[in-house]
């Protein structure tokens, strides 16, 4: 900052204070008072790398993060897990059809199914997701796409959503709701499961759509419009989004509860991914009240209700099966880089302590050249 | 400073006729110092603060973030910390400027008596130029004034100018003769004489202006000016006519803008933040030409489920806005904070320097003061440091130390030690009240035997202080009876007559041909026949007077070089005896006398005076005649003694001197004083000393001889460095400089220093001087200190610090790169355009060592980890660019984003930048060496930088992709998968926030209370606000604001994404740590063996061999004659035109007292309770 060096005040304060040194005790003393703080002494810990901290800190590091890794790596070796392609890239895939002769405007559904086996059996809940690939949830356009208030069942922004859900804002002059990018996109295939047992009779597995969503999301992000009452009067006036089949409204016409914005599929592709491959909670396969496994080794059917076109992106669809543990699903990755972690810090901690021994200079050097 | 008159090319003034000098629209004298009003506050604040780069920058940035398509963040990111950073300044501005408003009107609205006609009070901001105004005794003067007449004979007014020049002693103004006798304020009125004079300038001792009046011309000279901030003295009024008013007066001219200083580092800062710039943008290109490549080959397909916004047609144009979009989202690594939370640290540095009672001078009740708060850390880089001598080494302050009498020594106080032997007590001050009541309060001696030798009446005793009372051209002043005040021209002068003056031999006062004096309680009247007065070639001074029983006798003192060749040969012995003594007292640094005296018969005054008769009237050579008379005269003297006098260093400064140079800061002295002074003062405070090879002296007037001098020294420099077996020249700069620099010593004179200074010798003198272990440049001008100064800025690159107290040295004070006033005796100038301020040299060594040290310590720390923490938290995005389709899609919350650097991460790096401490103070300034890394500039460097900013990318990978390999393939233990945006979001920032608040528990090393409740605080502010965000209660009331709602505990409450924070913490420091310990382990630095040795209390400190050395005793004799700053008050005196003081004096005691002791002892005792003001500063 520019400032005259000229400062009157001083000027003054010079005169009077020459003229004070006769005036004993009149002077107020400038002393600066004598606390720690203004002193800068205030007590402080004062920590400094030494042999003594550091290389035990090595090998405490260490001696935590191998047992957590192997625990880890156990735990998620356990989980099973399954996994199919069904996108129908290749001739041969049964769903190579469906693929290639899909297009948005057909109202038939093309149907295909996928006979796969699982070699072990799935104990306990097994959880069914589907996955995608080369798919961009988490663009920037994407990402914004969309308008929470209106999916909160603001009635105003029912009826005029957010700019953010351009070009997905209105149709035919009507608002769309759900409007933008991520609603207009939601994954609408239909996956069914059968179990062939010996006598090759095929059962359906029932899959259970409902607890796939946050808690939050289901009870405090999402809400209808006007409650849970008539979503058919509550939607009137609203157009729905231009890749649908149905209104918002008829998502779940048996259950008034996953019906509208609160229906869990919607939730959950609601909730975007983080990365161009990912998988989404489709439906829970309730572990059965007897000792027998939730899904016994053997044959099963995947039938797929084909609406969804991935390929014109090069993207991939996937149906996932898992069983889980205490810390998610399956997970080698983390195992492997806690034991990985926990050994180069051993290892650290002894080349450290090699090279302390080795090259200490300190203790030379007690007194210090000046 | 309000306004300049554009292109004034004279200026004409007419008394008394304000209707005529409006005409010309003058500067009036009011004076504003003051920048805003309330009404412009705001505007042209805010102006100011966007002409600041960076504050434009953010300003751009905001409005980017106004262009949808663009903005990748929502507009409060930028807006709250810019709407911050631009409020703390303002209000910093608004208290600068309130302070200064304060002080104007104080100084405006000073009143004083104006004269147009009607007589009138005013204030000082109404003087116009052309009035006529009177000032009393003791008053500042208002505006530059053309002294008309005074209370004084002759038209005389005394001035002290010790707020203009920084000189302390009085100096004499005269009105041109027809003004003087216009006496009172009747005429004073109607006066309506017109200068014409030069345009607002700024030197201060040079006016050449034209009087009309009466249609006759007079010349105006300096002589005739007083200037605005000088103090009336000794002169009851004046009366002048306003010349120049407020902002053109010379002192506001003088005072002028202050240089904007930046340090070192503040300019590597800028550079840096330009790099990060460039950086920026190429990661702005990177990232552009991806999502280039990524919407022609992968968007161009996904467009049924993610249309091109409406203007976007094609991916060119995509990836032109995604380049902004990423320049805004990549803006945090230069965060707006920086320039805000740098100037919180140096403002608290600052405080801490206001707040140090170590540099609190008690006696002058003066603290220190950090007058800019820009410059702290560079004082932790200071290379080289140049001085000022009087006032900053020495007090400035002679006091009569010891004398020799008649081969008899007095005042040695080790002699007195031994006679006190067995006693611990210090040996008294002696008290001459009781014998003799007209002695000088303040006056130190401890030797009795010599107050004794007087009482019992020792002839050469008392001839000796009837010398000193006679024999000098000190000017007395006796305002009521027994208050005697001295004037001298030199403090040596002062010191000796008051000597006299307490063992009896007081000078009372003179006329041009008298000297009364009270001998022994007797008044005595000399006349004074002749003064001989001094001279730098004479080097001595000699008075003849006549004794009221009429004999003749000359008394001569001098250097003793000069004064011991013309004695009279009986003399040998006595001057062998007092030759050892001024042996002695050379060596204790003291500076000598030689006195001596001369019988002069009747007959031989008669021939001598008339041939000195005619030398003085000689019209050619008169200088020359008048010498070789006073040479015939001085001759055949009788030795009487020998005095020595202290000039009293400031207390510690060879011990300061020591600490500094062994902290290998390099102190050259630049002084306005004689060469014998400059290297007397050199050896007293151990700059020279006696084992030093060769002390080159230069002092050629020619240029070809101070080439030659320079050379020669050059020379046996080189050879010296040859014989030590290094044959490397010393043009080769530092290293070589550093190490052979022990031996030389170079004085040069301020006339060899013009030839040295110019463009062909600059480098040969700053080579031979760099070589030099103490650099004294004697008889400088101010305008030379600046230019000495510039040269090592130019050439050493180095930081140069000026230190000194008068206004001389303002030069050099605001062109070093830290300006140091000392708040002395010398008026303020120095400490008006000073950086620091404080009251005692030897704080320097605290300033630079203890806060210096700190403050660059604490900044490059701050740095460091600044730049790191914000690459670790804004390269994530780039990392993420390759998975989002290169989008701009940020990793974290916009909240988060928002308050990452105002919030989650300010305050524990604050108070690292304010409180951190590696050694404590005690210790740097033990070891001194501890200040080397400054120097070299080793904590924060280029190199540094790309450390840090190699951590923070470090960082940023592991942040990024450790929650990518974990997190993509996780899910949640009720089966829903982690991989989602906003987990993945609150995962990241969360091991953000706790890697760097780990990594800021490393850099601190001092961990204070504040340091612990910032650290956690910060932490805990970070979970708790990120709750409140992801609150239920804040989502229901703006649904469409917080998108996060329920990620918080639905994220932390699973083990997975602890496990992986703990992962990425580990990976991120563990190397960090390793490094350290490594580089701690098997390179300390000192700072960390000084620590280390701390902590184990290992107290085998090795005493540093200071004080050996400084006892040391320098050799040669140093005659203290010649230190008399200018010629005496010979001419005056005898001329009889400036006997103000001593007629006034005489004329008191003719009139209403008698001169006999015995009265003045009655009256003393009617008036004992008043005490007399015992104002020796006066006379020093």
């Amino acid at each position: 900052m520019m400032a005259s060096s000229y400062n009157a005040k001083e000027e003054d304060g010079h005169h009077s204070g020459a003229s004070s040194h006769g005036g004993a005790g009149a002077v107020k003393s400038k002393k600066p008072d004598n606390t720690a703080f203004k002193q800068q002494r205030l007590p402080a810990w004062q920590p400094i790398l030494t042999a003594g901290t550091v290389l035990p800190a090595f090998f405490v590091i260490g001696l935590i993060f191998i047992p957590i890794g192997i625990g880890l790596f156990v735990s998620s070796n356990n989980i099973k897990e399954f996994e199919i392609d069904y996108t129908g890239v290749g001739e041969s895939s049964p769903c190579h059809s469906c693929a290639k002769n899909f297009s948005w405007n057909s109202t038939t559904p093309c149907l295909c199914s996928v006979d796969f086996t699982l070699e072990q059996p799935f104990e306990s809940n097994v959880f069914m997701y589907y996955g995608l690939s080369n798919f961009y949830q988490n663009h920037r356009r994407y990402v914004k796409s969309r308008d929470d208030s209106q999916l909160n069942g603001d009635r105003s922004a029912l009826t005029s959503p957010s700019k953010e859900c351009e070009p997905y804002r209105t149709s035919e002059g009507l608002p769309i709701a759900p409007c933008g990018a991520i609603a207009n996109s939601l994954f609408n295939d239909t996956l069914e499961l059968y179990h062939i047992d010996a006598n090759g009779t095929s059962n359906s597995i029932p899959l259970v759509k409902k607890g796939i969503a946050w808690w939050t999301d289901k009870h405090v992000k999402f809400r209808n419009p006007g409650g849970n009452g008539n979503l058919t009067v509550a939607f009137q006036g609203t157009n729905k989004p231009v890749n649908w089949r149905r209104p918002v409204y008829e998502l779940d016409p048996s259950d008034s509860e996953n019906n509208g914005f609160i229906n869990e599929d919607f939730i959950v592709w609601m909730r975007t991914a983080a990365l161009p491959t990912f998988r989404k909670l489709y439906r829970i396969i309730q572990k059965k009240p007897s000792s027998t496994p939730t899904l016994p080794s053997g044959k099963y059917v995947l039938n797929i209700t084909y609406n969804y076109p991935v390929l014109s992106f090069d993207g991939r669809k996937r149906m996932i099966l898992s069983t889980i543990s205490w810390m998610g699903g399956k997970n080698p990755f983390l195992g492997i880089a806690y034991i990985t972690v926990g050994s180069i810090c051993f290892f650290l901690g002894v080349v450290l302590l090699i090279i302390h021994h080795k090259y200490d200079t300190r203790n030379n050097s007690a007194d210090i050249p000046n | 400073m309000t306004h300049f008159v554009s292109a004034e090319e004279e200026r004409r003034v007419r008394a008394n006729d304000r209707e005529y000098n409006e005409k010309f629209q003058y500067a009036s004298n009011c004076i504003m110092t003051s920048k805003y009003n309330i009404v412009t506050f705001l505007p042209v604040n805010l102006f100011e603060q966007f002409q600041e780069v960076a504050n434009t920058y953010f300003l751009f940035l905001l409005i980017l973030q106004l262009i949808p398509q663009i903005s990748s963040l929502s507009w409060f990111t930028t807006i709250v910390p810019l709407a911050l950073v631009l409020s703390i300044t303002a209000v910093k501005d608004a208290t600068d400027d309130y302070f200064r408003h304060k002080s104007d009107n104080q100084v405006n609205n000073r009143h004083l008596l104006i004269i147009t006609l009607i007589i009138q009070v005013l204030s000082w901001m109404n003087v116009r130029v052309g009035d006529i105004i009177k000032l009393e005794n003791n008053q500042f003067v208002a505006a530059d004034l053309l002294l008309l007449s005074s209370s004084e004979p002759h038209g005389l007014c005394y001035i002290e100018t010790a707020e203009l020049d920084g000189e302390t002693n009085m100096k004499v103004r005269q009105s041109v003769s027809v003004t003087s006798e216009l006496g009172d304020q009747n005429n004073l009125a109607s006066f309506d004489g017109e200068v014409v004079c030069e345009p607002p300038n700024n030197k201060l001792d040079r006016f050449c202006g034209t009087l009309y009046w009466r249609d006759k011309k007079y010349n105006l000279t300096n002589q005739n000016m007083l200037l605005r901030g000088c103090v009336l003295r000794n002169t009851e009024a004046c009366y002048g006519l306003v010349i120049f008013a407020g902002p053109d007066t010379k002192l506001m001219q003088n005072s002028g803008r202050t240089k904007f200083k930046r340090t070192s580092i503040d300019r590597l800062m800028n550079t840096l933040v330009l790099w990060i710039f460039g950086f920026l943008v190429c990661m702005g290109v990177i990232l552009a030409v991806g999502n280039a490549v990524w919407e022609r080959e992968v968007g161009s397909l996904f467009q049924s489920y993610l249309p091109w916004d409406p203007p976007v047609d094609n991916f060119l144009f995509s990836a032109f806005l995604s380049f902004w979009s990423y320049v805004i989202i990549l803006n945090t690594v230069v965060p707006i904070s920086l320039y805000v939370s740098v100037e919180v640290i140096r403002l608290g540095h600052s405080y801490f320097i206001n707040w140090d009672q170590q540099m609190f001078c008690s006696q002058c009740n003066t603290a220190a003061e950090a007058r800019t708060t820009t410059l702290n850390e560079e004082l932790g880089q200071v290379e080289y440091i140049f001085s000022d001598k009087t006032g900053t080494l020495t007090q400035n302050i002679m006091s009569f130390n010891k004398c020799s009498i008649n081969g008899q020594t007095y005042g040695d106080l080790t002699r007195l030690f031994v006679l006190l032997s067995g006693e611990a007590t210090d040996p008294l001050r002696l008290d001459f009240t009781p014998f003799n009541p007209l002695a000088d309060q303040d006056f130190c001696f401890y030797d009795d035997t010599l107050l004794e030798s007087v009482k019992v009446g020792d002839s050469h005793t008392h001839e000796f202080f009837r010398l000193l009372s006679l024999c000098h051209t000190v000017m007395s002043e006796e305002k009521s009876e027994g208050e005697l005040v001295y004037k001298a021209q030199s403090p040596d002068e002062g010191a000796l007559v008051t000597a006299a003056r307490n063992f009896g031999f007081v000078f009372r006062s003179r006329t041009p041909g008298t000297i009364t004096t009270t001998e022994m309680g007797r008044p005595v009247t000399y006349i004074l026949l002749a003064i001989l007065d001094f001279n730098n070639i004479r080097k001595r001074m000699s008075v003849i007077v006549r004794n009221p029983e009429g004999r003749i006798r000359l008394y001569c003192k001098g250097a003793d070089t000069v004064l011991l060749e013309r004695l009279h040969p009986c003399n040998q012995e006595l001057m062998n005896i007092t030759s050892d003594h001024l042996n002695e007292y050379a060596a204790d640094g003291l500076r000598t006398l030689a006195l001596a005296y001369r019988d002069v018969s009747e007959d031989e005054w008669e021939t001598w005076s008339e041939s000195h008769r005619c030398a003085d009237k000689a019209t050619n050579c008169r200088d020359d005649r008048l010498a070789a008379a006073y040479e015939e005269i001085e001759q055949d003297m009788m030795l009487l003694g020998a005095t020595a006098i202290e000039d009293k260093l400031q207390e510690g400064v060879p011990e300061t001197i020591a600490v500094l140079s062994l902290a290998n800061i390099k102190i050259w002295v630049l002084t306005g004083d004689k060469q014998e002074t400059a290297v007397n003062i050199g050896y007293s405070c151990k700059m020279l000393t006696d084992d030093m090879t060769e002390v080159f002296i230069i002092s050629g007037h020619t240029v070809q001889s101070v080439r030659q001098e320079l050379r020669s020294g050059h020379r046996s420099g080189q050879l010296h460095v040859r014989l030590s077996g290094v044959s490397v020249s010393l043009h080769l700069g530092i290293h070589t400089d550093k190490e052979h620099s022990g031996q030389f010593a170079l004085v040069i004179n301020g006339h060899s220093l013009a030839h040295a200074l110019e463009a062909d010798m600059e480098t040969e003198f700053v080579s031979t001087a760099c070589a030099c272990k103490a650099v004294i440049c004697c008889r400088v001008t101010p305008l030379q200190k600046a230019q000495v100064v510039e040269l090592i800025k130019k050439h050493k690159k180095a930081v140069t610090l000026a230190i000194g107290d008068g206004a001389n040295d303002v030069s050099m004070i605001k062109s070093a790169h830290i300006g140091v006033g000392i708040s002395g005796q010398e008026g303020i100038q120095a400490v008006l355009a000073s950086d620091y301020s404080f009251a005692q040299f030897r704080f320097l060594q605290r300033l630079l060592l203890v806060h210096g040290r700190w403050s660059y310590l604490r900044m490059c720390r701050f740095l460091c980890y600044f730049f790191y923490k914000n690459f670790a938290f804004t390269m994530v995005h780039f990392w993420f660019g390759f998975f989002c389709g290169f989008s701009a899609q940020t990793v974290y919350d916009q909240y988060f984003i928002t308050l990452y650097n105002i919030v989650y991460t300010s305050l524990p790096v604050l108070a690292m930048g304010i409180f951190d401490q590696d050694v404590p103070d005690k210790r740097s300034l033990e070891y001194p060496k501890l200040y080397e890394p400054g120097q070299l500039n080793l904590l924060f460097n280029k190199r540094e930088f790309f450390i840090c900013i190699a951590q923070g990318i470090y960082t940023s990978v592991v942040l990024f992709f450790v929650p990518f390999a974990v997190l993509s393939d996780a899910t949640q233990s009720t089966g829903v998968p982690l991989a989602d945006y906003q987990t993945f979001a609150v995962t990241t920032a969360t091991a953000l926030v706790i890697v760097v608040s780990v990594q800021i528990a490393l850099d601190t090393g001092f961990w204070t209370v504040i340091n612990h409740v910032f650290v956690w605080g910060s932490l805990g502010s970070y979970f708790t606000i990120m709750f409140a965000l992801h609150s239920q209660t804040l989502f229901r009331i703006f649904p469409n604001q917080f998108h996060f709602v329920g990620s918080a505990q639905s994220t932390l409450l699973q083990p997975v994404v602890w496990l992986t924070i703990a992962l990425a913490t580990a990976i991120c420091i563990v190397p960090v740590l390793a490094f350290r310990f490594l580089k701690v382990d098997l390179k300390p630095q000192l700072s960390d063996t000084v620590r280390y040795t701390q902590l184990v209390r290992q107290k085998k400190r090795k005493p540093i061999g200071r004080s050996g050395r400084l006892g040391a005793r320098g050799g040669s004799r140093r005659s203290g004659y010649a230190f008399a700053h200018q010629e005496g008050f010979g001419e005056l005196i005898t001329s009889g035109k400036n006997m103000r003081l001593s007629s006034l004096a005489l004329a008191t005691f003719a009139s209403r007292h008698s001169s006999s002791w015995i009265d003045t002892l009655r009256r003393k005792k009617h008036t004992h309770t008043h005490t007399p003001p015992s104002d020796t500063s006066q006379i020093v």
